[in-house]
């Protein structure tokens, strides 16, 4: 891997590893608290690591000129094979979340494995562990091929790569030892959140360098929404996380914000991460992966326009429907429900374009499992925008509301948009990215569709059925004025759904295994396609005279 | 590819651009996306003009319908404990025995009752009121503190070793980790106290320990539980006879509460509960004793 880098790169990365060695160092040396000290070993072996692979190619010779007449994919190839890693463990950890809620017992009388730590283990590792390689993965796959130039330089993909690897492991690992700030999907403390504005500001300037290169007139709709992902996920990731460390050598801070004010921010992020990292960058895979996959062109041009604009327009202003009712002043709710409200508009945009450009391609969607991922996935992005608009609204909220509903609509998102976007865009990936005839079995994806299509149905369903039950049993009263139900009246009522979605969420997570089984034997197939398509390469003149500016 | 040329499926126009083999049609906007953005946009501004909606500095705009969700709450909750005046009233002023004997209120009690003590009680006594180990049950005739309703309210209004100024306090000391009683004396009094409720042991292999064990008791325990070991409601000692155990009643659990002794705990509900809430626990409590035996 190292040897692929130029001479100047490889004396970068063994710099920067041996930085990072030396802070994480000085993390274990000085750390106050064991936690804190744990993950500064963790920096220094990691630093340690990635400096033993630069060393291993160290005195390679220069990588053959030829390499910038092709695209680099290599980060790509790591990025889908880490995503698919961080599925099965994120998903697993699920599924025992979800047996947990029915059977506490579950969590065998240890502080690690209690429900308040497995959670958000799952929730990073599959929205960030899982979601975020895969985004960063298709983004430089896409990137490139929409610009048809190759990334300005081999090392910072894998700066981002692995970097961003790191800040999922110690958010991870930091859950464990019991390390959160308490920002739902902002958990990680102050030094992992610093990491990862460097890896992100990092990402941000290779995505636009690359654009900069691109040798197409125009910039593919993918590309803003991939764009809009990166950038805004920084900026709030940046806002969310302000906060002041008690000291340099302990894990703990303060946020920024109080109160009423600090539950907002964190609802500004966290309807935003649901918007720009869960929905922007994932409709930048749909919007190449399924017009490429289908051999179909985009419905319609001004449908994206109309699309992306109303999307990132009316998001930013949703937040606050995620404190209907609350302390939070009511004009703040009006102005969150009013735009989830038309925010649907412009989400069933997105979905019809992509469901439209399959006409004259829907027999390749009856017989091609990838492509039926990919429409599934646009059906539950409908389903599920629709829902959330509907649950924003604030009378359908007062039901809804810190019920299993709102646990069933992120899923449908989760698994039945996200994650099946994620496999349909990666069964289409994997062979071009490793020349392959094909996957290397098609029952094996047709198995997987159907497993991830019934899990998610059971998932859903359990989940809409319990959570209304739930919002019904908590405002029922009897005759007389007083509550019908306990509010342990309900979760037993709920036991039944519980199984249920634990049974659902099994399906999904078999489903995962079969399709890294599949890629990893894909991957490791000998029978090379030597025929590359002649398209699938940058423009090789350009390529090397912009290359050898940058880079060298 | 050029500049008009159409797309051979749909007959639409193609846009010129291609990326990678991606090509795009100029379909228009469909005429409902239009509808459809029009009237959310539409309701939006009606709602924002009804109601509460735009910041402006320091106030914002109020909306023509004149609602805040904090008078609306208020109201709704003066509205609900309206309704609920009819009852309420008279659970408060009426004694808990004068309501015991009133059926239209005890069948309130029997509604209300259930909800109250899954919400506050049932996480310690269980939802069946039963109790568990540590947790005294409540269905039975044995009351540490007394079972008639007063004292049962009074027991939930101050607590056990809770933090109100006039909670019950009790404690069994720890007689053997202390060392106020070396091994064989804890041995001998655990039979002894095991023998109250199982006369056959004092005439069995343990004899000889359960004589021994009386003579500890008396010096020992007997102020607390009493000479015959039948306890104490003014002290929260129970009764050792009844069969009732509430940290349980084999040897080795015995053995544990002489030897490391006992302080549970039940919290004050004064400051949580209201005095109607307090009383339909009780009388739901007694209700539920009755029934079951």
């Amino acid at each position: 891997m190292a040897s692929l880098l130029t001479k100047n790169e490889r004396q970068l990365a063994l710099g920067i590893s041996i930085l990072l060695a030396l802070v994480g160092l000085a993390m274990a040396g000085a750390g106050d608290d064991r936690a804190y000290a744990a993950h500064g070993i963790l920096i220094m072996v990691f630093g340690v690591g990635t400096a033993f692979l630069t060393i291993s190619g160290y005195h390679a010779p220069e990588p053959p000129e030829g390499r910038l007449a092709q695209y680099y994919d290599d980060p790509s190839k790591v990025g889908i094979v880490l995503a698919m890693g961080w599925a099965v463990f994120g998903m697993f950890i699920g599924d025992w979340v979800a047996w947990l809620l029915a059977y506490p017992e579950m969590t065998f009388d240890a502080a690690w494995s209690s429900f308040g730590r497995l959670r958000p283990v799952h929730t990073t590792g599959v929205i960030f562990g899982f979601g975020g390689n895969a985004l960063i993965a298709t983004s430089f796959h896409v990137m490139q091929r929409t610009s048809r130039a190759r990334m300005p330089d081999q090392l910072s993909p894998w700066f981002v790569l692995l970097g961003y690897n790191l800040f999922c492991i110690l958010a991870v690992s930091g859950y464990f030892m019991g390390l959160t700030q308490s920002k739902e999907y902002a958990e990680p403390e102050w030094y992992a959140d610093i990491w990862l504005v460097i890896v992100w500001v990092t990402y941000l300037v290779l995505y636009l360098r690359t654009l900069a290169r691109r040798q197409e007139p125009h910039i593919y709709v993918a590309n803003w929404y991939y764009l809009a992902f990166i950038l805004v996920v920084a900026v709030l990731h940046i806002v969310n996380n302000l906060a002041m460390p008690i000291s340099l050598t302990q894990a703990k801070s303060y946020s920024a914000f109080a109160g009423v004010q600090d539950a907002m921010t964190q609802w500004w992020y966290g309807h935003n991460a649901v918007a720009f990292f869960l929905t922007a960058g994932f409709l930048g895979m749909l919007y190449y992966y399924l017009p490429k996959r289908a051999g179909r062109p985009i419905y319609s041009y001004r449908m994206s326009i109309l699309g992306f604009w109303g999307i990132t327009f009316f998001y930013m202003w949703a937040g606050s429907h995620h404190l209907h009712y609350t302390a939070l002043p009511q004009w703040v709710q009006t102005l969150g429900m009013t735009f989830s409200v038309m925010l649907l508009v412009p989400s069933w945009l997105a979905a019809a374009n992509a469901l439209l450009t399959l006409n004259g391609a829907w027999h390749k969607v009856r017989d091609d499992a990838t492509l039926r991922f990919m429409m599934v996935a646009a059906l539950f992005y409908g389903l599920s925008t629709f829902e959330g608009s509907f649950m924003a609204i604030r009378p359908v909220n007062s039901l809804s509301h810190y019920t299993d509903w709102t646990v069933g609509h992120v899923h449908a998102g989760a698994l039945g948009w996200v994650a099946l976007i994620t496999f349909g865009s990666i069964y289409a990936v994997v062979p071009w990215l490793w020349k392959r005839q094909g996957m290397y079995s098609a029952k094996l994806v047709e198995a997987h569709f159907w497993l991830a299509l019934v899990g998610t149905l059971i998932y859903v369903f359990a989940m809409w059925n319990s959570g209304i039950i739930q919002g019904l049993m908590w405002r029922t009263y009897n005759e007389s004025g007083t509550l019908a139900y306990s509010f342990i009246d309900s979760l037993i009522a709920m036991h039944p759904y519980y199984v249920a979605r634990a049974i659902g969420g099994l399906f999904f997570l078999i489903g995962a295994v079969i399709g890294s089984y599949n890629i990893w034997m894909t991957v490791r197939a000998t029978r090379e396609d030597s025929r590359e398509p002649i398209a699938d390469r940058p423009v090789p003149a350009v390529a090397r005279d912009r290359a050898l500016q940058s880079g060298e | 590819m050029s500049v008009g040329e159409r797309d051979p499926h749909t007959g639409h126009a193609m846009t010129g651009h291609e990326w990678n083999g991606i090509k795009e049609l100029n379909t228009p906007v469909p005429k409902p996306v239009w509808f459809f953005l029009t009237a959310t946009v539409l309701f939006s501004v009606v709602y924002w003009v009804l109601m509460p909606a735009w910041p402006l500095g320091v106030t914002y705009t109020k909306g023509l319908l004149g609602i805040d969700q904090r008078t609306r709450v208020a109201g709704d909750l003066e509205k609900a404990a309206m309704k609920r005046a009819t009852w309420t009233g008279k659970i408060e002023d009426m004694d808990l025995s004068t309501i015991q004997a009133d059926a239209p209120l005890m069948q309130i009690v029997r509604e209300a009752g259930p909800a109250l003590f899954g919400d506050n009680c049932a996480v310690c006594h269980g939802t069946d009121a039963r109790g568990g180990k540590g947790y005294p049950n409540l269905t039975d005739t044995a009351w540490l503190w007394g079972g008639d309703p007063e004292t049962v309210a009074e027991t939930i209004r101050v607590g056990i070793n809770a933090s109100h100024d006039e909670t019950r306090v009790s404690q069994m000391p720890a007689l053997g980790r202390d060392q106020i009683l070396d091994r064989n004396a804890v041995l001998n009094v655990v039979s002894y106290v095991q023998s109250l409720s199982d006369s056959a042991l004092a005439t069995g292999g343990q004899a000889d320990a359960v004589a021994a064990g009386k003579e500890v008791f008396a010096d020992n325990c007997a102020a607390c539980h009493g000479e015959d070991g039948r306890g104490s409601i003014d002290m929260g000692a129970p009764n050792l006879t009844d069969g009732f155990w509430i940290y349980g009643g084999d040897r080795q659990s015995v053995f544990s509460t002489v030897w490391g002794g006992r302080q549970g705990t039940m919290p004050a509900w004064e400051s949580r509960l209201t005095l109607v809430d307090r009383k339909i626990l009780t009388l739901y409590l007694l209700d539920l004793g009755s029934v079951r035996q």
